[in-house]
């Protein structure tokens, strides 16, 4: 009784312990599928590539990204690209260079710049600092499955603008479902506004889930690396659970037989 | 070290008695090893071995990850983000570390509550139980300062609320707040100080698990049926009692591996699950998070602060009678510290002569009350303090103080407990034919587990 009720009891506090559970989610979050979910979950290496282009194109004009650096764009399990073409990629950038006290063409090393407005937060941990779909009834099982959904959130909030829109204060703002508050950012992705490069239809659905999964990466760039040393540790301690459990039988059964006969 | 009659180490070579004359260690860790254990103990007793591996674990891990990690209010976040991405390995030791801290905790409670359910507390294991609420202590400031290292949002604002508990403090709270934080605020002076002491506290613990250990290897283990171990000669000792070298060593370690399968697997592929989001974000002083809540194992102590406020009747009692020295703020810490001295103080609250609760049958449904009591101020510590969770928490508060100062007192005197078995070795007996389906008539009452 006591191991059973011991372990109910723990579980259900897991449970309801998750963050998403206590804050209560008020947002509408759509319960994307995205590749990276669940243990068995990888990068789409074209979705990251995708991501990236979309994040350059559109997302780039404000937010940074300042905790990736360039070469990180050809790690393994990452978008993968070329040496090369991750060199000519860092080249766009002009990066300040604190020894030189100037601006220089950005390399390999260096890391993407910082947000351009003190209002923009930088990106590179945003789907790990946001939590997505806590469902069902906010029990947070789907984020014990599928991981916390933080790329949920900002592919919920890319195209959560419902069109209202306020002038207060001297700025406009923005009404979006999936925060369910007013923010300063204004809508930025629509349908074909840019052209992938890999042809996929850029819709602005589209968009939006491909960001998500490249920032889900910026945010969790070892994230394959650590669900495969989850693998080989689960693997290896199971294999040694079952060896200990036959030792210990073994061990005991003298102990235990003594005590039946008498 | 122990009481129980047994054979001692005795130096068999030249070497081992030339090495026994100055320094009879391996005398000491024999006897440590091959400790007479009572033979019956069952799963409930592995936590021990966990909690000693999770130390081990936190401190291995935690003095890699000091060699990458810079204590600098400007650079602690990027440092750990530096570990997260550029360290080899560094994202396992982090999220092993962090998750560890709350296996350790898990840990910890079921250990707590193991001890409560059986009687572990009470004579002659007083010093080991008050030794053990002594680590409980030093755990919780170990872990509540290293939350703060890594820098985010609900580091540095759950550092401003917890310090701000000694702040509530009467006439010294300020000036003990400053002097904690090292400033008015919380800034670069308290993560450095919170660094230096949660590279410290560990090793305290450590000291103090030894003191643990030591005393119940003297008083001898308790177990299920709270029976002591016969003493009377050598023979009946062994009748009641195996050495913990391999038998209780082989079965731990077949649980502690079971349950570090589980721990890996969280760690493996849900990191997250058990952490606050917002503590991605790097810490900034002027952005106050909408719901600053504390990690799971320190909810139960968050709601029972937060239970106390200045409506409670009891709150405005004390108020008025200390003349306004106390009130509602100071009110919450005094009964936070509080909770955890009655329950330092089991062993002299409980007035039973019966140690074990399967043999206590009013007891056992307050101490499963106990349980579930603990996970509902848990959930209520995770909730808003307002409306109907404030109830519930100053409800599940009054049980909690209830429980060691009315209900275990009282139990003890009007409770009819029920027959116990005659020696270790009966109910050993009893229970492997109980499992192995013998058809015996069974000599002691069904066990609780």
């Amino acid at each position: 009784m006591f191991k059973k009720l011991a372990a109910s009891a723990v579980t259900a506090a897991l449970l309801s312990m998750s963050p998403a559970f206590a804050a209560g989610e008020k947002g509408e979050i759509i319960d994307y599928d995205f590749s990276f979910e669940g243990p068995f979950g990888t990068y789409d290496r074209n979705q990251l590539q995708r991501g990236l282009q979309v994040y350059t194109e559109v997302c780039a004009s404000c937010h940074g990204l300042e905790k990736v650096a360039f070469r990180n764009l050809s790690d393994p399990n990452g978008p993968e690209l070329p040496e090369d073409q991750m060199r000519a990629y860092a080249e766009f950038y002009e990066i300040w260079d604190p020894e030189l006290r100037d601006w220089r063409t950005a390399a390999g090393p260096d890391h993407f710049p910082e947000s351009q407005f003190e209002g923009a937060p930088d990106l590179s941990l945003m789907a790990k600092s946001r939590v997505g779909f806590s469902g069902p009834y906010g029990l947070g099982i789907n984020q014990l499955i599928n991981g916390m959904g933080g790329a949920e959130y900002i592919a919920s909030f890319a195209n959560g603008f419902n069109g209202e829109e306020k002038f207060e204060a001297g700025s406009m703002f923005y009404y979006n479902t999936a925060s369910a508050s007013w923010v300063s950012m204004a809508p930025v992705l629509y349908d074909d506004g840019i052209v992938y490069a890999d042809g996929t239809p850029a819709t602005a659905e589209q968009q939006a889930q491909d960001v998500a999964a490249f920032l889900m990466w910026t945010a969790e760039p070892k994230m394959v690396e650590r669900k495969q040393a989850g693998f080989v540790g689960v693997i290896f301690l199971s294999v040694l659970a079952a060896l200990l459990y036959l030792t210990n039988k073994q061990l005991w059964a003298p102990i235990k037989r003594a005590a039946k006969e008498e | 070290m122990s009481g129980i009659p047994h054979d001692h180490y005795e130096p068999n070579s030249n070497a081992e008695k030339w090495m026994h004359r100055r320094l009879p260690i391996v005398g000491l860790i024999y006897d440590t090893i091959m400790i007479p254990t009572p033979k019956n103990l069952n799963w409930m007793w592995i936590w021990g071995i966990v909690l000693m591996a999770c130390l081990v674990l936190q401190i291995v891990t935690g003095i890699v990850l000091v060699m990458h990690y810079t204590p600098d209010a400007d650079l602690a976040f990027a440092s750990v983000e530096h570990i997260m991405r550029n360290v080899n390995g560094g994202f396992m030791l982090r999220y092993l570390h962090q998750n560890g801290a709350m296996l350790f905790f898990a840990a910890v409670y079921i250990h707590i509550f193991r001890g409560l359910y059986y009687g572990s507390y009470k004579s002659p294991r007083e010093v080991t139980w008050i030794i053990g609420m002594l680590i409980y202590l030093a755990m919780m400031a170990t872990a509540f300062m290293g939350y703060v290292l890594p820098w985010g949002q609900m580091s540095f604002w759950g550092a401003t609320v917890i310090t701000g508990l000694f702040g509530a403090i009467p006439g010294i709270g300020e000036t003990l707040q400053t002097w904690l934080l090292g400033g008015p605020a919380v800034g670069n002076a308290t993560l450095t100080r919170f660094f230096s002491l949660h590279y410290l506290l560990p090793f305290v613990i450590l000291g103090l698990s030894i003191l643990h250990i030591w005393a119940f290897h003297t008083t001898g283990n308790n177990n299920p049926t709270g029976v002591d171990v016969r003493r009377t000669s050598k023979e009946e000792a062994a009748k009641d009692t195996l050495p913990f070298w391999p038998y209780f060593v082989i079965k731990d370690l077949f649980a502690l591996v079971v349950i570090f399968a589980l721990f890996w697997a969280l760690v493996g592929f849900m990191p997250q699950f058990l952490g606050h989001p917002d503590n991605y974000i790097e810490a900034n002083p002027l952005v106050t998070p909408s719901h600053i809540v504390p990690e799971w194992y320190f909810l139960p102590f968050y709601a029972i602060l937060r239970a106390f406020t200045s409506d409670v009747w009891v709150v405005m009692a004390v108020n008025w009678l200390s003349f306004g020295i106390i009130d509602a703020a100071f009110f919450g810490v005094l009964a936070m510290f509080g909770s955890i001295f009655v329950m330092a103080l089991v062993p002299w609250l409980d007035t039973s002569s019966v140690r074990s609760g399967r043999y206590r049958p009013m007891f056992k449904w307050w101490f499963w009350l106990f349980v579930v009591n603990f996970f509902v101020l848990m959930w209520a510590g995770a909730m808003p303090a307002e409306g109907i969770y404030s109830t519930i928490a100053l409800i599940g508060t009054t049980y909690w103080f209830a429980y060691f100062l009315v209900i275990l007192p009282i139990l003890g005197v009007i409770e009819k407990p029920l027959p116990q078995p005659a020696t270790i070795e009966e109910d050993f007996k009893a229970s492997v034919k109980k499992k192995s389906g013998g058809n015996g008539p069974s000599p002691e009452p069904v066990p609780a587990e």
